[in-house]
């Protein structure tokens, strides 16, 4: 397995002239789950979107030891699973099955393969009896799993989540935490839960202003309250 | 907070649901095209037609009345159609005293009435096509029909995501409502034109949120691997079962057509 991370040097400015990562590295080992947090606006969605090529900014990128770049898109958006923060932009199917079946289709497989995919991908977040459902009519904690079933299914070496656990009742919340502690891949995670990176996560890198400020164990970054304070952060 | 998407398919086992989504739609279209292909002031036709619609409904268990009910929305549409009274000439059957004096023709009014008759019985059996096959399957006979696939994704879309859309909305419409107060001895709500202008930044706050969200299901739909064009999975197999009802309604169409037209 060669799912690593490496991000050197990454610079990006929006169309707009706002200028969103100042030289941002970040290496994730295989395997390794890391949390990263930091106040809104700090350009850890955006550093998210250029693991798989949707934005492309200036530095270099290793996904899976395949440079970003035109050529290799097709394969590193087969090796880095990414879930949106908003099921309703992940799920633009007209059923959940057509949803989670898109990304396989996609990559060419054969139709009894993509079935076997979708079939096992709603197993592993435990929604296997709405496949046939509209997700309209889904709620909110079911679309955050159904929407992470959609690139499961493509069977990515990498999960990559912009604030998982957003607008989640406790419920929904504690279904979505047990389920990305039984997912054995490399992972990285944007989020402002701080009581589920403590739980979840080994290591941590806090970003603030397009820039990464903190890297390092979970448990040392969350039991220094002055570094905690400074780039907005608090835990519980 | 939230628009339930009110599909109008209705799920049971019946034969009409259990057959093969492209045949319907093609018995569909196939119908309609019967419809328009009558001759004007068929009426026998016209029934002859009318019962095969209240046959299938009666196959597909849908309550007459639901039909009736929703296919009264055909008839604003066909006011379109109001002047041919007026401007076909024919044997004259009155005259109105306005404009000074307007002429009503027989053959005018059996147009009009056609062609209000035809509208309203193609709207009935487009209703019964969607009220016996859910929507994904219908996108799925399109896709298998040749339909042009833009099209489809637009309508598939549409589907996903008009009543998100709806949803948003109505949060701007209840934001406004939550924040127009009155105050006793005030006069409130401010004069038209502001009010208008408020309408107006409100949708267009609607277009630009439902333009970005646009991208990000772009973006959505890139990352997971889209190169331009939407794919679907084959389903579904012809069966004996949909050539017999393929066959017999395009027999009785055909009968039809061809007794209308002698």
């Amino acid at each position: 397995m060669h799912h690593k991370i490496e991000v050197e040097n990454l610079e990006f400015t929006y169309p707009d002239g706002r200028k969103a990562l100042h030289g941002v590295t970040l290496i994730v080992q295989p395997g390794e789950k890391v949390a990263l947090v930091g106040p809104n606006g700090a350009g850890k969605s955006t550093l998210l979107l250029h693991l798989n090529g949707i934005l492309r900014g200036q530095g270099t990128i290793r996904v899976a030891h395949l440079e970003l770049a035109e050529a290799n898109l097709g394969k590193i958006r087969a090796a880095v699973g990414l879930v949106f923060q908003n099921p309703d932009d992940q799920l633009f199917s007209p059923t959940v099955f057509d949803d989670v079946a898109f990304g396989p289709l996609h990559m060419g497989l054969p139709e009894a393969t993509v079935r076997a995919r979708v079939q096992s991908a709603l197993t592993a977040v435990g929604m296997q009896e709405y496949r046939d459902r509209i997700s309209h009519h889904l709620s909110i904690g079911e679309k955050k799993r159904i929407a992470i079933a959609t690139v499961l299914s493509m069977e990515p070496e990498i999960l990559v989540l912009d604030e998982p656990t957003a607008g989640l009742d406790p419920r929904a919340r504690r279904t979505l935490i047990n389920l990305l502690r039984q997912l054995d891949m490399t992972m990285l995670v944007s989020t402002h839960d701080m009581r589920m990176v403590a739980e979840l996560f080994e290591r941590t890198v806090i970003m603030e202003d397009g820039r990464i400020v903190a890297s390092g164990a979970t448990a040392t970054l969350l039991a220094d309250p002055v570094l905690l304070e400074r780039h907005g952060l608090e835990m519980f | 907070m939230h628009i339930h998407l009110h599909d109008q398919y209705q799920q049971a086992q019946t034969l009409v649901h259990g057959l093969d989504a492209r045949v319907k739609v093609i018995l569909t279209v196939l119908f309609i095209l019967t419809v328009s292909l009558t001759p004007f002031g068929a009426f026998g036709a016209y029934i002859a037609l009318f019962a095969l619609i209240m046959a299938v409904a009666l196959l597909a268990r849908i309550e007459p009345m639901y039909l009736l009910k929703r296919s009264v929305v055909a008839l604003p549409f066909a006011l379109a159609a109001v002047t041919l009274p007026f401007t076909v000439p024919g044997q004259t059957l009155l005259t109105l005293p306005i404009f000074g004096g307007l002429t009503v023709s027989a053959e005018g009014v059996i147009r009009f009435v056609s062609i209000l008759i035809k509208s309203w019985l193609s709207l009935q059996m487009a209703i019964i096509l969607v009220t016996v096959t859910a929507f994904p399957a219908i996108l799925w006979a399109l896709r298998a029909l040749r339909i042009p696939p833009p099209l489809i994704a637009i309508v598939s879309l549409m589907y996903r995501y008009l009543f998100v859309l709806f949803d948003e909305a109505m949060r701007l419409l209840r934001a406004r409502a939550a924040r127009s107060a009155t105050q006793a001895g005030i006069r409130s709500g401010g004069s038209l034109a502001w009010r208008g202008q408020v309408a107006g930044r409100m949708a267009g706050s609607l277009m630009l949120r439902s333009f970005e969200r646009s991208e990000r299901i772009y973006n959505a739909m890139l990352a997971r691997g889209y190169q331009g064009q939407l794919l679907g999975l084959e389903h579904g197999h012809l069966t004996s079962r949909d050539v017999v009802a393929a066959a017999i309604m395009v027999a009785l169409l055909t009968l039809i057509l061809l007794l209308s037209r002698i």
